[in-house]
């Protein structure tokens, strides 16, 4: 599920920082431009959830501009990114249930929905809980299978979905990520990494019913 | 692709890191890399990787040979540690028609005799333990 992605950047850092050592400085700052944050459209490609700086492999010179004390380096590195492949299994936990599906959970990347189409049919949804059920069919007749909040869960990742959340202009607000992972249910607007995932299959949904 | 133990270990070795340096781990400019290394590292705690090393990954990789898995497929099976038939029929892409029943009975028993599971989970040992393939401890 995570990646090592190749990234170039310039990098500032300001005179305080210059007693300090280089890398570490430079590892400093691209851990605070990027981690917890999904780094879309700036790069032109779509990356991902950023987690933590991989390594740096290559630094070039730095220069100092007029009227900045600051340095500028551009650094070559690598960056780990949370970004499950197409058809992987993943586990993650019921975070809630609504009518656009089931919400999971990994703790740190919070945006994964299995759409109503893709559970374990025939499938309902209890208005009076809030929570999908499984109507699974036995011999015996219906057999309710509930998805219960905190319940693990087993999926298969079956789309992605990026959404450009840069600024509009100066009625929107600032759309930078807070410091939660991925975005909150709270925030009204979309959150710019969504996954999609299907149960519909021998051996997904939760792990309770297939654990003997 | 990184192997979740790849992570793991990377995530563990930069939170001593940060131990050892002290001062302004919790400056407001910290507190995503904070949040995302806590709650990565939580949520791969609970994972077979938090129990794996060099060695296993290295023994890991060298049993798979013969089995001509794909790449995604091994990182899926290091990943997961899959104790099922069901669960490396998921894994693995057309298993049907590419493991006969007595490979995915092999494959299990490889990848749990190899990789490290849980020890609350395990209670007595295995009944019957596959002899491993010579030459593995190098």
């Amino acid at each position: 599920m995570f990646v090592a992605v190749e990234m170039v950047d310039t990098v500032r850092i300001s005179p305080w920082n210059f007693q300090r050592q280089f890398n570490e400085a430079i590892a400093e700052e691209l851990n605070k431009k990027l981690a917890n944050k999904v780094r879309g459209f700036n790069l032109l490609l779509c990356v991902g959830l950023c987690i933590c700086l991989y390594d740096i492999t290559k630094l070039e010179d730095s220069y100092i501009f007029p009227g900045d004390g600051a340095s500028h380096t551009k650094v070559h590195f690598r960056y780990v990114v949370f970004h499950p492949f197409l058809d992987e299994i993943l586990v993650g936990k019921i975070k809630y249930c609504s009518q656009e599906g089931v919400h999971v959970s990994l703790g740190f990347f919070d945006d994964i929905v299995i759409p109503p189409e893709s559970l374990q049919q025939p499938a309902k949804f209890d208005e009076a809980e809030q929570v999908w059920v499984w109507e699974y069919e036995t011999d015996e007749g219906a057999h309710d299978l509930y998805m219960d909040q905190g319940e693990d869960i087993r999926f298969r990742v079956t789309d992605e979905v990026f959404l450009d959340t840069s600024p509009t202009g100066p009625s929107a607000a600032a759309t930078d990520t807070s410091a939660a992972p991925g975005a909150e249910g709270g925030q009204k607007k979309e959150p710019p990494y969504t996954l999609l995932g299907t149960i519909s299959e021998p051996g997904l949904g939760l792990l309770s019913w297939w654990n003997s | 692709m990184l192997s979740n133990y790849e992570v793991y270990q990377l995530l563990t070795d930069l939170k001593e890191q940060r131990k050892d340096s002290g001062k302004n781990k919790h400056s407001a400019g910290q507190q995503n890399l904070n949040t995302i290394m806590y709650e990565t590292l939580k949520y791969l705690s609970k994972t077979p990787c938090s129990r794996q090393n060099p060695e296993t990954v290295k023994n890991f990789l060298t049993t798979m040979v013969p089995h001509k898995l794909t790449k995604a497929e091994k990182l899926q099976l290091l990943n997961h540690r899959p104790e099922t038939a069901v669960e490396i029929q998921l894994m693995v892409e057309e298993s049907e028609e590419r493991l006969s029943e007595e490979q995915i009975e092999e494959l299990i028993q490889k990848v749990t005799d190899v990789l490290p599971g849980d020890p609350e989970q395990e209670g007595a040992t295995p009944s019957n333990e596959t002899e491993m393939e010579e030459g593995i401890d190098q």
